[in-house]
């Protein structure tokens, strides 16, 4: 078995889920504090890819990033960037499929801490961002793991929208789930098998740690 | 000098309930705000902290404009600088009880003056969840003197303490707010009880 896609694979999930983390907290605490609706329209937005078929977002993307496009064209002139076959279009893929398995848990936590915590913090003389990061934040702790744990975990599977957008580019886009049905294509099993075992052995162990962890507070993924 | 005059409307389920209060009492001076449940004194003590904005009126603290709807003036809770006794306590619950202080203020003689004041020294490393009512209610009374402000505001502050140590944290606050000067308001569902520490009285509730 060629190892190459699990390791791809992580890589992806690593990534994104850093990203993910990165751009999930600011947006999390910003949505969290509702808001009018332009906030609605981008929480729905943020929240579609869920629902949407995932081949249905990478054929978007796919046509936006293609270099025979505008977007695609003019990064792939100006920067040199190209997002269609390429590891980088993997991730930025996988950021917008993602991203409601970072969002939800963490607005859902943040929602619920009783509003007197940051009103007792602004009080106290510190600022929105103080408040933040030594109040709110520690507080909602077992939902940023949470929100980790199922980015990661979403990401290692993902497969139609890595598909359009990737293709199966050995060492560059081909990763587990690809890899699986390509040895599946191929009347491989033996393979396919290795790999889906593998596959759901990690996610079960994540997702189960994740239960264990927090399972003072624990709570269904998505709230 | 103390003038605060707000208006504001309320929403209680499907009703609408005007809150138009007018207070002014002197620098240093105690005062009691009761009236019936509903009726804003929550609302008003944090329209007070900036906590919420009110319609229209002017809150004006000796020679600083801290709200005045007129001239668009409304200083951040930051700004103005108040201790906030919630009536929940609004404790944070990643905090033990030195942290809460040490949050507030870098003081270190200071946070161990407050800790002896609300009698929690032997519980200083112990987090919210491990103490009693009683004791959550001090620390949430300590946590708002720690800045020392020179408006303390305070939502029910004594309701679960029993007699005595409500008797000694009286005697120390009251030590307290004469040497800093503190103008203090409290809302009370018990006149009785602050009858020997308020100066003053405010209904609030038609």
């Amino acid at each position: 078995m060629d190892w190459l896609p699990i390791f791809l694979s992580l890589k992806l999930a690593a990534v994104t889920t850093t990203l993910l983390l990165a751009i999930g907290l600011p947006l999390a605490y910003w949505l969290s504090k509702g808001g009018g609706i332009f906030k609605v329209t981008l929480e729905a937005l943020i929240t579609v890819p869920l629902v949407l078929p995932p081949s249905v977002l990478g054929f978007y993307l796919l046509l936006a990033f293609s270099p025979q496009h505008g977007l695609g064209g003019w990064l792939q002139r100006v920067f040199h960037l190209s997002f269609v076959f390429s590891f980088q279009g993997l991730v930025l893929a996988s950021v917008i499929y993602s991203l409601p398995f970072m969002i939800g848990p963490i607005k859902s936590a943040l929602q619920q801490l009783p509003a007197n915590l940051a009103q007792a913090s602004y009080t106290l003389g510190k600022t929105e961002r103080q408040t933040f990061i030594h109040v709110l934040l520690p507080n909602i702790k077992a939902s940023v793991f949470t929100a980790m744990i199922m980015t990661f975990a979403h990401t290692l599977g993902e497969f139609g929208v890595v598909l359009m957008i990737g293709g199966n580019i050995p060492g560059i886009t081909k990763v587990a789930s690809i890899a699986v049905y390509d040895s599946v294509e191929g009347m491989d099993y033996r393979t396919a098998n290795h790999y889906s075992l593998l596959l759901f052995g990690i996610t079960f162990i994540m997702v189960a740690t994740m239960f264990i962890i927090n399972r003072r507070n624990a709570k269904s993924p998505l709230e | 000098m103390i003038d605060i005059s707000i208006q504001k409307t309320l929403k209680a389920g499907h009703h609408q309930l005007p809150l138009d209060v007018k207070l002014q009492v002197e620098t240093g001076s105690v005062t009691a705000i009761h009236g019936p449940s509903g009726a804003g004194k929550t609302t008003f003590l944090k329209i007070v902290a900036g906590l919420v904005t009110p319609a229209s009126g002017h809150i004006k603290i000796n020679n600083d404009v801290w709200f005045d709807a007129s001239v668009g003036i409304n200083l951040t809770p930051q700004e103005r600088h108040v201790g906030f006794v919630f009536q929940n306590y609004a404790l944070f619950p990643n905090m033990t009880v030195r942290q809460h202080l040490g949050y507030a203020c870098n003081d270190t003689a200071w946070i161990d003056d407050l800790l002896q004041i609300g009698g929690l020294l032997h519980l200083q490393n112990s987090k919210p969840e491990y103490l009693s009512g009683g004791q959550q209610q001090r620390l949430a009374i300590l946590r708002a003197m720690s800045i020392k402000p020179k408006l303390l505001l305070m939502d029910e502050p004594f309701s679960a303490l029993d007699a005595q140590t409500k008797h000694e944290v009286i005697v120390a606050l009251k030590r307290f707010w004469r040497q800093h000067g503190t103008t203090v308001l409290i809302v009370t569902h018990y006149k009785e009880e602050l009858k020997d520490l308020a100066s003053s009285e405010l209904w609030i509730g038609g």
